[in-house]
């Protein structure tokens, strides 16, 4: 099975203190450290597990600048014997569709059986895979945690609201977006990246792709973000501050008040 | 004159001379155990490189001490008393049951030097050494069956019970004494009953209790008894001798080349690959133990040396909290997995399959907490840090990796710390130091001659820092002029070196050895002693290496520390020993004499779990992500210790430590009843300012 999984590069959530920049429009990004998306991270595992069983090949895929290069480099680490990098100045700025449209045109110049995306970015709106499949006029599932590799389809589980658990069958060609839990994704440390330092990754810009640069991009974004802020508390919500121990406390006494601890 | 009996040399078998078959038994023993030896030598031959021949005088001396002193037995004071009588005893009558052997062909041999009055002295001796094991057996084989210490049982998941093996084993050499008592006691009866000089048989000796049994006997049943006692004792040496490489009484071969080889220096790691430098890891194609020729000729031995005694599971803390470990079965089931794939005979198993998944788990290696309580015990020398070391690395390569792990490395790889937390807030914590210390920071382009090296637990932890706040004061009041290296410090990397993931803990390494010279100190002072065991024991190329106890007892020895008795503080504290300061460090008694500096502070000790037999708090570094499987935490366990010995507050010397047992007195519902402490803090609150 031929599997295209398409990964982000993003600041990552837990290693980082994430402030707003004034003005509104973006956050600070002096400090950052990156990362790959953690939901991508899932789907590179499991689309290796999928090639380990059935044999194929794993192709990763990223839009961005030569910086998202290492995260293409550590899931290739993983085990992913291919990766492709989708850069141009006019992708730049594009909008859930803008980068949906890329990613059809890159699937297109392959031959896959299967797509995924992680179920959401950390710094996304959960958009995209559905957008590429609807675009490819592929079937598509999303917040899938379970897949079981049948004859032309697929056999998935889903995670429903709640708890539940919904199993479907899917044809094959399709999209999925990969929900976290589904495995539990190998570690690749400096060694593993080193290994495949010298790999030689493909670049496609827009051309290549044949994709129109005013479709994408900020000329062709929809969509437009016009503000981004911590929202301020709002009545009943109370910030809590001090040390962790003295938050502790406070949370505690404040339970113990309203009647919530006994 | 003729002799009272015909001796085995003389005899005839089946109107053969018996000469010729006690010449035969020899050489087929001698010959099956060549064979075996070399189908257990081989594997080695197949290991990991391990250059252990060097140190003469130190390898000498350990064999001196613990091998031939059995140094570590008393330790556990029955069966080790009653080793050591065994160990003596087989000494002593190695030369005798050699002679046996040869007096089957040879009439009348000695040993050359054991004729005249040493070898009067010697058969006194032999009979005493004889009896006092034969007694020390019938006692072993007793306290296994009927007593049944706890520390021999062999959980399910391990396979069935060792008990019949040691039983035969002390069976086979009860019949060894019994027969070369029954072969000298059969010549005494008869000569006596010709009224032959005899030589005399010791008083009380297993020999003079049967020449005494055989006293009315008659000339053809003494003759019989004789010869029978012989050939007994020859085939019993023999099988002996080939039934030592099948299992635990391998040791008893093994023991001395074991301990002459074993492991010198404490809390060192070994390099992913002795014979390759640092600088070439990246050119291994494997890092680590995945099958079992990965493994180190050293760390192999190791398995065969192992007598199955238990005291490293006995002391192991994740043993005890029920974690998926018993370093006892990390050797049995290595032999055992060595064995089937060297087979004696038939072909040995084409493909080399993995360890973990097969013969371990990935929990249970990622069980230990390299506490060191097993090596320290091993009366033969066995190592297991290293192999932990290795098998982690090992899983590191494959991505092995839990994802509780995961999260911190890739922090570490980032931002240096494994919480993730911004590198420009590492030296944060000075804002809490108070007024009338200043502490340098070298990255504002300060200089000082001590380099206070923090770590990650103590810059970032909210509980932590306080410690830290605390070192600056008493650094400040004993007058020493420092700094940190705040931003530039990153994490030591002493568990990310010891949970397999060498190439962040080299990146590490270099930034910090990088920061550090370039701050120019004479010396370096840390409060962790993971810290500590990494920059002297890890990290080359740096200045001394001090902990604060250290520095604190010679601050207080030349007057520049004051200290003052505390305020009607009517609490008993007991010292917690940190592995990483204790056992691997040898640093018992600073941190003691600091707290006894504190005039009229009363100290009691854990006693039987106090120095190198502390007992674990549950770990530090990495640790503290981990999430075992265990029934109690190892702090629970610790806190109760320190309970038991009276104590209503735990005085720790490390962070780690710290985190653990406070962890440990809420879980156990202690809190308010105990409390936890760290050195610097308490010193600090007893400085006279």
């Amino acid at each position: 099975m031929e599997i295209l999984v398409c990964v982000k590069r993003v600041p990552d959530s837990a290693e980082n203190e994430i402030e707003v920049k004034p003005g509104g429009a973006d956050i600070k990004r002096d400090d950052l450290v990156y990362s790959v998306n953690e939901w991508d991270n899932y789907a590179v595992e499991e689309a290796i597990q999928i090639v380990d069983r059935v044999g194929g090949s794993v192709t990763v895929a990223t839009i961005g600048n030569e910086d998202s290069e290492e995260v293409v480099r550590r899931e290739m680490a993983m085990g992913a014997q291919n990766g492709l990098m989708l850069v141009d100045a006019a992708f730049e700025g594009s909008d859930g569709r803008g980068i949906a449209t890329v990613l059809k045109a890159a699937v297109q110049k392959g031959n896959y059986d299967l797509v995924l995306t992680g179920a959401q970015a950390d710094d996304g709106a959960a958009q995209v895979g559905g957008m590429l499949a609807a675009m490819l006029d592929w079937p598509y599932a999303s917040l899938v945690n379970m897949i079981e590799v049948q004859d032309k389809k697929l056999r998935i589980g889903r995670e429903i609201e709640g708890g539940n658990q919904e199993i479907n069958e899917i044809l094959l060609p399709c999209v999925l977006s990969i929900q976290t839990g589904i495995n539990e994704p190998r570690y690749v440390g400096i060694r593993g990246i080193r290994k495949v330092a010298s790999v030689e990754i493909p670049v496609m810009n827009a051309s290549a792709l044949g994709v129109d640069a005013a479709a994408v991009g900020q000329a062709g974004a929809r969509v437009k973000r016009l503000d981004y802020f911590v929202p301020p508390a709002g009545a009943g919500a109370e910030m809590l501050e001090g040390s962790t121990d003295e938050i502790a406390a406070k949370l505690i006494e404040l339970l113990k008040a309203k009647g919530g601890l006994k | 004159m003729q002799p009272a009996l015909i001796s085995p040399a003389h005899a005839t078998f089946l109107g053969l001379p018996a000469k010729v078959l006690f010449m035969l038994i020899p050489l087929v023993g001698i010959g099956v155990f060549a064979y075996i030896m070399k189908h257990r030598v081989a594997p080695l031959l197949q290991a990991a490189p391990d250059p252990r021949f060097s140190r003469y005088p130190e390898r000498i001396r350990a064999v001196l001490q613990v091998w031939l002193a059995q140094w570590r037995h008393p330790r556990y004071l029955l069966a080790g008393v009653l080793h050591i009588i065994v160990f003596f005893g087989f000494l002593t009558l190695a030369a005798r049951s050699t002679q046996l052997v040869i007096l089957g062909f040879v009439d009348g041999f000695t040993l050359p030097g054991f004729g005249g009055g040493f070898g009067h002295v010697y058969n006194v001796l032999k009979d005493y050494a004889g009896t006092a094991v034969f007694v020390s057996a019938v006692f072993l084989a007793i306290r296994r069956t009927a007593f049944k210490p706890e520390r021999y049982e062999v959980p399910e998941r391990y396979g069935k019970d060792h008990t019949p093996e040691a039983v035969f084993v002390l069976g086979l050499i009860c019949t060894l004494l019994v027969s070369e008592s029954l072969f000298d006691a059969s010549l005494v009866a008869a000569q006596a009953a010709q009224g032959q000089p005899t030589h005399l048989l010791s008083p009380l000796t297993l020999g003079w209790f049967f020449r005494h049994l055989l006293a009315g006997a008659s000339q053809p049943a003494l003759q019989g008894l004789h010869l029978a006692a012989y050939t007994i004792h020859d085939l019993t040496f023999f099988f002996f001798l080939c039934f030592l490489p099948m299992g635990k009484h391998f040791h008893v071969i093994t023991s001395i080349f074991n301990v002459f080889f074993m492991r010198l220096d404490a809390g060192t790691v070994k390099p992913v690959r002795h014979g390759v430098d640092e600088s070439k890891l990246d050119e291994l194609k494997s890092f680590g133990v995945k099958k079992f020729e990965d493994f180190t000729w050293k760390h192999m031995l190791d398995f065969y040396s192992c007598a199955d005694c238990g005291r490293c599971s006995d002391r192991c803390p994740a043993n005890r909290v029920k974690r998926p470990l018993s370093p006892r079965f990390i050797s049995i089931k290595a032999r055992d997995w060595c064995f089937q794939r060297y087979p004696l005979w038939g072909r040995k198993p084409a493909e080399s399959a993995v360890l973990i998944g097969g013969i371990y788990s990935e929990n249970e290696i990622w069980s230990c907490t390299t506490c060191g309580a097993c090596e320290q015990e091993c009366p033969l020398g066995i190592e297991y840090i290293d192999k932990m070391v290795d098998l982690r690395r090992g899983m590191v390569d494959e991505g092995m990796v839990p994802q509780s792990l995961q999260k911190p490395l890739s922090a570490l790889e980032k931002r240096g710390n494994p919480w993730g937390k911004m590198e420009k807030k590492r030296a944060d914590w000075v804002a809490g130091v108070g007024d009338g210390c200043r502490v340098k920071l070298f990255e504002k382009g300060e200089t000082a001659e001590t380099l206070y090296f923090v770590d990650s637990i103590t810059s970032y932890d909210d509980r932590m820092q306080k410690i830290a706040q605390a070192t600056a004061r008493i650094l400040c009041a004993a007058g020493v002029d420092f700094g940190v290296l705040g931003k530039d410090e990153k994490d030591s990397g002493h568990e990310v070196r010891r949970f397999g993931e060498e190439m962040l803990f080299q990146a590490l390494k270099e930034h910090n050895t990088e920061s550090i010279q370039a701050a120019e100190v004479k010396r370096i002072v840390t409060a962790d002693p993971h810290a500590y065991n990494a920059l002297k024991k890890d990290y080359s190329h740096l200045p001394p290496v001090q902990h604060i106890s250290e520095l604190i007892v010679e601050a207080v020895g030349s007057g520049r520390l004051k200290l003052q008795a505390g305020n009607g503080d009517s609490k008993t504290y007991v010292y917690h020993d940190a592995c990483y300061l204790g056992r691997h460090n040898g640093l018992y008694d600073p941190p003691r004499r600091a707290i006894d500096d504190i005039p009229g502070l009363r100290r009691v000790e854990m006693v039987n779990d106090c120095r190198d037999r502390s007992f674990c708090c549950g770990g530090g570094g990495l640790m503290l992500f981990y999430e075992p499987e265990e029934e109690m935490r190892m702090g629970v366990v610790r806190v109760k210790m320190a309970r038991k010995a009276g104590a209503d507050a735990i005085v720790t010397a490390c962070p780690f430590c710290l985190v653990n047992i406070e962890d440990a007195i809420k879980v156990a519902g202690l809190e308010g009843k105990m409390e936890a402490v760290d050195l610097s803090e308490l010193i600090d609150r007893h400085i006279q300012r």
